[in-house]
């Protein structure tokens, strides 16, 4: 069967790609497109590490049909850095020691991007529920949530999220 | 080979879905893309529905009317349906919240589709297309029990009354992993008073039975109570007609089982879980 186009902004940049008709979006990022940021994890939901932003609002890459995502934007922790400044959130997590192996990273630093773009001031009951999707299998949460809390404090939510 | 096509009416979809028996709807993804992705669904047409009537909520009327298409997240923001949070909250964390749908959630096997057993607990009913023709409405219950034959037809919305006191709508998911985890099992209770005892409540239980079900023995026995602690004792005591729990990765069916009574007592007593 032919493949399908598809093209879409991610991390503010036009880009196109040719997909299965019922590919996901992350082989898309991942193979198509050579955007290694969302990892592929469990395929199935549970995990979080392939957690991206659609429109703003986070998605799981590998649940979503790339064909859906046609005129969207798409935003990953690839287009989160500017050069060699880390976002705050980036800054955060490397300051609080938040990544261990680092496999999960990816998705919570989305999910916590998406969080603080809706509330820059998140209690801590509001951060772990935010990052409730996504695995540590290092169980490293404390440290994720003090770094979430730290961002926030320092004022990422407002400024970049 | 799947392919996917787009469908701009809901009529479309569900003349399709008449006449293809490969043709399967797909709105969230996170039930249909996870057979992709395993290989389990290889053959057919997948379908979605781009119809901005798939998408709809109606809840500030006496007749709660919500789309098939219309996601958890959604939920979450409609202050109308503020009795309907705890159990859309309990559906994943948020990047699944903002994926999955009404409609699929009809169709998760168990442990999953606690959103359902609110619905249940509310006496929801299904508004089914089949072919080009207007929809019709069936009972959520009736529903759950054909789910399984499929070939109904395409789920359009669902719909039920308004809670008239919405503080006589009880939900609690009871889950090993906090504060998000797969459930041993959910309850949802709808329970409308007068003159201080309880009228036609309604029990509906996830994960006890391979679809969510209703408590039928539960509710005779609260039916026409007071709810004190004589009420919940014997609704504790008529907890399991009808239950048949799996054992899976969660929970045996014998676990299920022993503390099934202890939550539905404590919800029934509004005691914290």
């Amino acid at each position: 069967m032919a493949k399908l186009p598809v093209q879409f902004r991610l991390n503010g940049s036009d880009r196109a790609g040719f997909v299965d008709p019922a590919g996901n979006l992350l082989d898309l990022l991942r193979r198509g497109l050579g955007d290694f940021g969302p990892k592929y994890g469990c395929g199935q939901g549970t995990c979080g590490v392939c957690t991206v932003l659609v429109d703003g609002e986070p998605q799981l890459a590998c649940l979503t049909l790339a064909v859906s995502c046609e005129g969207k934007q798409i935003e990953t922790t690839s287009g989160m850095a500017d050069g060699p400044n880390l976002h705050p959130l980036q800054q955060a997590f490397m300051d609080s020691f938040a990544a261990q192996c680092g496999f999960c990273t990816p998705g919570m630093l989305t999910a916590a991007r998406a969080l603080l773009a809706k509330n820059p001031n998140p209690t801590r009951d509001e951060v772990v529920e935010a990052i409730s999707g996504n695995i540590c299998r290092c169980t490293g949460y404390e440290p994720i949530i003090a770094a979430i809390l730290a961002a926030a404090a320092g004022g990422a939510g407002m400024r970049r999220a | 080979m799947l392919d996917v096509r787009s469908c701009t009416s809901l009529a479309e979809a569900a003349g399709i879905l008449s006449g293809d028996r490969q043709a399967l709807l797909i709105a969230g993804g996170t039930l249909v893309m996870r057979d992709v992705n395993e290989g389990r669904l290889t053959e057919g047409t997948l379908l979605r529905v781009t119809d901005p009537a798939f998408r709809q909520i109606n809840a500030s009327g006496a007749r709660v009317e919500i789309s098939a298409g219309v996601t958890m997240a959604m939920i979450l923001s409609n202050r109308d349906l503020a009795y309907l949070h705890a159990p859309a909250r309990g559906i994943g964390g948020p990047a699944i919240r903002t994926m999955a749908t009404i409609g699929g959630n009809l169709f998760a096997e168990a442990p999953y589709g606690d959103f359902t057993v609110a619905l249940l607990a509310l006496g929801a009913e299904v508004v089914i297309q089949a072919g080009y023709g207007s929809g019709r409405a069936m009972p959520l219950e009736d529903f759950l029990a054909g789910r399984e034959r499929g070939g109904q037809g395409l789920v359009t919305a669902v719909q039920f009354a308004r809670p008239q006191n919405p503080s006589e709508f009880l939900f609690r998911k009871i889950s090993r992993v906090k504060p998000k985890g797969i459930s041993l099992l959910s309850i949802a209770a709808y329970l409308p008073t007068s003159g201080g005892r309880l009228v036609q409540p309604r029990v509906a239980y996830g994960a006890m039975a391979p679809t969510p079900m209703r408590a039928h023995g539960v509710e005779r026995a609260l039916d026409g109570k007071p709810l004190d602690q004589a009420a919940i004792q014997a609704a504790k005591q008529a907890a399991f007609e009808g239950c048949r729990p799996a054992t899976d990765a969660i929970a045996s069916d014998w676990y299920r089982r022993e503390i099934l009574p202890v939550h539905l007592g404590r919800l029934l007593a509004g005691e914290p879980r």
